[in-house]
């Protein structure tokens, strides 16, 4: 198999440098995948951070819906700055009450995380915050 | 010997004109969040220890001591003195002494989970409590001396944290008091359980001094001190702290 | 088998949501951290999580580890009669493990 120039200078380049981290574009090219052909907006999809983290390792998060058009399908959250950008993806059954659910997640630095709620109509609903993290998780 | 004696007293007049209300605890500078993780037992991780220890405990512990519930108000008075074995022992010795002693079971490890699993469901049986350690001497004022001496490359006293730059920032935490009134307790730096010990230790290891063992006479004489200079306040256990 | 600890309201009401808490002991290792000798600690996580009622699914979630060690999840559930609630979750190594409790409903 041959492989055009570009593309090896590429695949050396990520065997030699193993990237720590995600990116917004990482992220971003994610959520397109995720929201496919459907239009994307802000709002309705909640999603809570405290404004300062005290410790990375367990941050309390809650991710919901309120009085949405249509039964939530879905909510996925990505943090842009961890080592990895999907933290969680959580799906509601038939016998879901409220479409929300709250845990804690580790956050490897102050970045942007995003939540995105899809519901069964198709639309997407996108939600955002910028926690600031004093202690970071341990990731090393 | 009249030098010895006046220590004590001095300290403890120190510690008698103030009320519980005049110190704070660590829950008091913890976040919101983590103060929310501590008030709800549903959610607060510390309790997936408490439940290992109730099944320890009636697999072997209340063949002796009946309910666990009996053990209100034991753990708000340790360190405590045993006359019988001449030694001050925390509450994670004396469990340990029940498995060596009563039980002919090997000891835990200190950081063994099933240790933290016990200490927690008993300390848990005094939460709500005001600590109430009696100042056995000597390691009481062996404790204090502790508490003030200079260690480490770093060349500081706990006393210089705890005391004088309690409620300052240190690399982005708040520098409690310094109580002990929430062991053992669940640390989101640990991201697990932890004893008054590894606590200590870590303070031994920030200011890079030489760390004591476990079953050291300082490590109990220090766990006193703290524990005396906290008496009155809240037993919390098992707390959450950042 | 690690410990779980399920959260339920005593009673709950027919059609209305109530809130069920979990705690499950386990690491999450990240497979990001390094031991004391340098060596990569392997990656350890839950990575699937089920709640059913009498079978129907009430949440379906895959974790990544970003999820913190000691897991904490909290959702509401909605009831129609009395069931049994069972969560089933799978880690790294295929190992799965199902626990469930009682809902009572008035
Ligand atoms: C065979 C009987 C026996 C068993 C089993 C036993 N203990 Fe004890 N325990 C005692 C006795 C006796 C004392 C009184 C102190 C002493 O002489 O050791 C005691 C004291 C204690 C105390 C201190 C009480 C106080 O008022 O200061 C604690 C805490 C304790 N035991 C915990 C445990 C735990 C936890 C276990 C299970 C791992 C356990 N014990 C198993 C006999 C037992
Ligand atoms: C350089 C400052 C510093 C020194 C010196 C220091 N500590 Fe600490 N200590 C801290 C900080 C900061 C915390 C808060 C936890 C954290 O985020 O690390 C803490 C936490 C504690 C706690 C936990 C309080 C709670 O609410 O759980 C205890 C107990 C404690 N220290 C005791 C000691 C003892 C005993 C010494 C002396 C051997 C000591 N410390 C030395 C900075 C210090």
């Amino acid at each position: 198999m041959k492989l055009p120039r570009r593309r090896l200078v590429a695949l050396a380049a990520v065997a030699a440098v193993p990237r720590a981290f995600a990116t917004p574009a990482e992220v971003d090219g994610l959520i397109r995948t995720l929201v496919g052909e459907s239009p994307l907006k802000d709002g309705l999809v909640h999603l809570d951070l405290p404004v300062l983290v005290e410790n990375g390792n367990a941050v309390a998060m809650r991710v919901s819906v309120t009085d949405p058009p249509s039964p939530v399908e879905s909510i996925h959250v990505f943090a842009e700055g961890n080592p990895l950008p999907v933290v969680a993806v959580f799906r509601f059954g038939p016998r879901s009450g409220v479409p929300a659910v709250s845990t804690r997640i580790r956050l490897a630095t102050s970045q942007t995380v995003i939540a995105i709620a899809r519901l069964r109509d198709g639309t997407c609903w996108r939600d955002s915050a910028e926690p600031l993290v004093t202690l970071a998780a341990c990731i090393e | 010997m009249i030098r010895h004696a006046a220590v004590p007293i001095l300290i403890l007049a120190a510690f008698l004109s103030i009320g519980a209300s005049d110190r704070r605890s660590g829950y008091d500078d913890a976040s919101p969040e983590t103060r929310a993780m501590q008030d709800d037992d549903a959610a607060n991780p510390a309790f997936l220890w408490v439940k290992q220890g109730e099944a320890l405990w009636s697999g072997g512990c209340a063949n002796c001591h009946g309910d666990v519930s009996l053990m209100r108000g034991v753990a708000a008075r340790y360190p405590a003195f045993d006359l019988k074995r001449d030694r001050l022992m925390t509450v994670e010795q004396r469990i340990n002494l029940c498995r060596t002693d009563h039980m002919a079971a090997p000891a835990y490890a200190w950081d063994d989970d099933r240790l933290l699993a016990l200490s927690a469901l008993v300390g848990l049986q005094s939460r709500g409590m005001p600590l109430a350690a009696r100042p056995r001497e000597p390691f009481m004022s062996e404790g204090a001396a502790l508490f003030r001496e200079r260690m480490g490359q770093l060349n500081m006293s706990c006393a210089q944290c705890h005391e004088e730059r309690a409620g300052q920032r240190l690399a982005g935490s708040t520098i409690p008091e310094g109580h002990p009134n929430g062991y053992p307790e669940y640390r989101l730096e640990w991201q697990g359980m932890g004893s008054l010990y590894r606590r200590l230790r870590n303070c031994l290891n920030g200011v890079r001094a030489e760390v004591f063992t476990p079953d050291s006479r300082e490590a109990a004489s220090l766990a006193l001190f703290l524990t005396v200079r906290a008496n009155g306040m809240i037993v919390e256990t098992p707390a959450v702290r950042p | 088998m690690v410990r779980v600890l399920i959260n339920v309201p005593k009673q709950v009401f027919r059609s209305i949501p109530f809130e069920v808490k979990v705690l499950i002991s386990h690491p999450m290792e990240s497979g990001q951290r390094r031991d004391q000798v340098g060596q990569a600690i392997p990656r350890d996580i839950i990575n699937h999580f089920v709640c059913t009622l009498d079978g129907e699914t009430v949440l379906d979630a895959d974790f990544f580890p970003a999820i913190s060690a000691n897991p904490f999840l909290a959702f509401s559930v909605v009831a129609e009669k009395s069931g049994i609630l069972a969560l089933t979750f799978v880690d790294d190594q295929g190992v799965t493990q199902t626990e469930t409790v009682a809902v009572n409903v008035a």
